[in-house]
């Protein structure tokens, strides 16, 4: 699958294409197909996100996994600080990204 | 240390709300991304991985305890408690907003700091040595030399938009704690033979996927010259160096490719015509900022001895005290690298705490070093203990100065959006295994550096050891080099061979360190019996 | 010339600025215009005669203009000296400090918004062509 990710323009927040929005959550992540092109254009102009870009992403029942490793340290966090990812309470939720 | 008059606070204070004005027109739309990241980046402003990042300038790495407290307090208020010391003397914070930049500069501003060219195409933070001002070894204290420098490179109109960009350091010593000759221009004072004082000149030094060592190409410039010099280095370079090809665009390139005669005669062609032009300050200009940088008043009759009777302050003495040149005096250099941490982050708590002792112990001064430390720079023998167990206490006190758990390690792929492999694990791994600190202190110096990827901000090419990260299909691989250096042995590191796993690569550094304490001879470093034994023996107990 | 912004007060130059190649082929050209690469120096035996030379930037991060037009005005050019090409509006401060007086930008940037721009900065650490006091010899008078 497809999906879209970029960094909130105001926050810097790695941010996701949820289909009609944003989030922060790549669980929310949606196949864009082949539309990825002409949403992010849409997305941007509007300051919606900043330096978006599409990735491959494999679906799998925990939500899409992104197939490169900088894309899944993204969506979680830097994997020494496990305080500071989007899962501080799961002491395991590095292992997702290696 | 310097203090800004009002025309270097009207700069900054400028500064700050011309950025105010630039991230207005980038939320409202005026400005493209394209546009606006220049823009940025001249005010140390990147998109990382997870957020933006801010640089902080520490000029030539001095602080007072008034701007560390302030770079703690924006690590409370604005960031996620912590910051990042780097390998540049600055300072990184890793969960900035664009909306509050303006804010976080204006903070800055207010001590006298700011992020000004702190990445960009331009001329980057002057950076010096860490002992600057205290050590014994130098012929005058390189930080005016720095300063002048700081205040012609702020701004520079012609020298804004580089091929690349562009560091110089500036140190007084034979003793090269600054990495001198891996910059862009490395100078060191020196007097001639009437006893003045002037800068010889290496250009073309630098790390990346290219490194280099920068040769000498002036033995000897006035200090009533220096900016027209480096005038004439920067326009050869802002005119001639490659512009088609970013990995080929650092001045080293040039240097390399026009060779240094060739380099050395265009910069001297430009500097007859340059040493009309009225662009040097005049020399009550440096007598004013030399002014600043004064001795403090040490107290004469100062204790020469340290009671050494807790064991772990002993080691932490041997360890991490450097000579003073006052007598009752010493260098403390605070090491940020705990057994598992993270090479040069520090919480707020500990910012604070450091600022606190400098300002109690050191005459409110503290430095950052290129090994992404803190020094409080003068500090009382007999006040050595009541430090050390202030810092002990913030765990801020681990005995490991120049050995091989002190190590430099880059941000690597858990925070920088360039890097192929993390190097902040790796890191914590090696200081795991050679927790043991009788094993650490029998290895002796070792300086073992890390970079996540072929820009080399973790300087693996100048480690005695170095790990190379690499993405291998997808997967991290680590690559070992031998040999490097960045001190006044300069020398750069060569790779083994082929690349390991996180863990592999740590057997392997076991496994040249073992061959190390077999194979060396009396007062020998790491460094120098690798450099006697040579690569292939290595290279042997590594891949058999 | 439309666009061009002029901080100067004398007759715009009304003949087109001929290409660096061609100035050097014909002797009464008496305006002409660099590229980024192009050596400004060549041009140092004709500034007698030139009126404009028009400096292009064909990117903004292409710093090499600064340059040619600190040594065009080093070397006495009194002339219209004008960037063409991807010129921005928080370039024009830097380009006028190495003695750029004129602005010719491919999209057009609001003149008032240019001169805030401009005049942002109340003192400069350097000495350049734009002849400014730097802060160094207000200091020491």
């Amino acid at each position: 699958m497809n999906i879209l990710t970029g960094n909130d323009l105001k926050t810097g927040d790695v941010i996701w294409w949820t289909g009609l929005d944003w989030s922060r959550f790549v669980k929310d992540a949606t196949d864009v197909g082949d539309k990825g092109e002409a949403i992010l254009h849409r997305e941007e102009a509007a300051r919606r996100v900043n330096s978006p870009y599409i990735i491959s992403a494999e679906q799998t029942d925990d939500g899409p996994r992104p197939g490169h490793i900088k894309d899944r340290v993204r969506a979680l966090g830097p994997t020494v600080r496990p305080d500071l990812t989007l899962k501080p309470a799961d002491p395991s939720a590095g292992e997702w990204v290696i | 240390m310097y203090q800004y008059d009002q025309y270097d606070q009207k700069m900054v204070d400028t500064r700050v709300e011309e950025f105010r004005d630039q991230v207005k027109r980038r939320l409202a739309g005026d400005l493209t991304e394209d546009q606006f990241k220049p823009l940025r980046l001249m005010n140390g402003l990147y998109l990382q991985l997870h957020a933006y990042m801010l640089r902080v300038a520490v000029p030539y790495g001095t602080l007072s305890s008034k701007q560390m407290r302030m770079l703690a307090h924006i690590a409370r208020k604005y960031d996620r408690d912590y910051g990042h010391f780097t390998t540049r003397q600055n300072i990184q914070y890793n969960w900035i907003k664009l909306e509050d930049a303006p804010d976080i500069l204006a903070d800055l501003a207010s001590v006298e700091m700011h992020a000004i060219q702190t990445s960009g195409n331009c001329i980057r933070n002057i950076s010096s040595d860490q002992f600057a001002g205290a050590t014994a070894d130098e012929i005058a204290d390189p930080r005016p030399w720095a300063e002048i420098l700081r205040q012609w490179s702020s701004f520079h109109p012609e020298f804004s938009y580089l091929p690349r960009k562009f560091k110089f350091a500036v140190i007084a010593s034979d003793t090269d704690r600054a990495a001198m000759r891996l910059h862009d221009i490395g100078i060191q004072l020196v007097h001639n033979d009437a006893g003045e004082l002037g800068a010889k000149f290496f250009v073309g030094g630098g790390m990346g996927r290219t490194p280099m060592i920068a040769p000498e190409i002036r033995d000897f410039v006035p200090a009533d010259e220096l900016i027209s010099y480096a005038e004439a280095c920067l326009r050869v370079y802002n005119r001639y160096g490659r512009r088609d090809n970013k990995y080929k665009a650092r001045i080293k390139i040039l240097v390399h490719e026009l060779g240094q005669e060739e380099y050395t005669r265009q910069v001297e062609e430009e500097f007859a015509h340059m040493k009309q032009l009225g662009l040097n300050p005049p020399v009550e200009e440096l007598a004013r900022i030399t002014q600043y940088f004064q001795d403090p008043p040490f107290d004469k009759q100062a204790s020469v001895d340290i009671d050494l009777s807790d064991p772990d302050f002993a080691l932490w003495v041997d360890q991490n005290i450097s000579a003073h040149k006052q007598p009752g005096y010493a260098i403390a250099t605070i090491s940020l690298k705990p057994r598992g941490g993270i090479p040069g982050d520090a919480s707020s708590a500990q910012i604070d705490l450091m600022a606190d002792l400098a300002e109690q112990y050191s005459f409110d001064e503290l430095r950052v070093t290129h090994s992404q430390n803190i020094v409080l720079p003068h500090v009382k023998k007999s006040d050595l203990y009541a430090i050390w167990q202030r810092l002990d206490e913030a765990g801020l006190a681990p005995a490991n100065l120049d050995l091989i758990t002190d190590s430099i390690a880059c941000p690597g792929l858990d925070y920088c959006s360039l890097a192929n492999a993390r190097s902040i694990p790796l890191a914590q791994k090696i200081s795991e295994r050679f927790a043991d600190l009788g094993r650490q202190r029998e290895l002796g110096e070792l300086k073992l550096k890390i970079s996540g990827c072929i820009n080399a901000c973790g300087h693996h090419h100048a480690g005695h050891i170095g790990i190379l990260g690499v993405d291998r299909k997808g997967t991290e691989n680590y690559q070992l080099l031998l040999g490097g250096s960045g001190a006044e042995d300069a020398s750069l590191a060569k790779i083994t061979g082929p690349g390991f796993t996180e863990d592999g690569v740590i057997d392997a550094i076991e496994t040249v360190t073992d061959l190390y304490l077999e194979q060396r001879e009396e007062g020998e470093r790491f460094i120098d019996t690798y450099r006697r034994v040579g690569m292939a023996r290595f290279k042997e107990a590594i891949y058999g | 010339m439309g666009n061009t912004i002029r901080f100067r007060d004398d007759e715009v130059h009304e003949e087109p600025a001929v290409a660096l190649d061609s100035f050097l082929d014909q002797s009464n050209a008496t305006a002409v215009r660099i590229e980024a690469g192009e050596d400004a120096r060549v041009l140092l035996p004709y500034l007698d005669r030139l009126s404009l030379i028009e400096i292009d930037f064909p990117v903004f991060g292409d710093g090499r203009g600064y340059s040619a037009a600190q040594i065009l005005r080093e070397s006495g050019y009194t002339g219209e000296l004008r960037a063409s090409g991807d010129v921005l509006l928080d370039q024009c401060a830097h380009m006028r400090r190495c003695g750029f007086d004129a602005f010719s930008p491919d999209s057009p940037i609001n003149p008032q918004l240019m001169e805030e721009a401009i005049s942002r900065y109340e003192h400069v650490y350097q000495a350049t062509s734009d002849q400014r006091k730097p802060i160094w010899s207000i200091r020491h008078g």
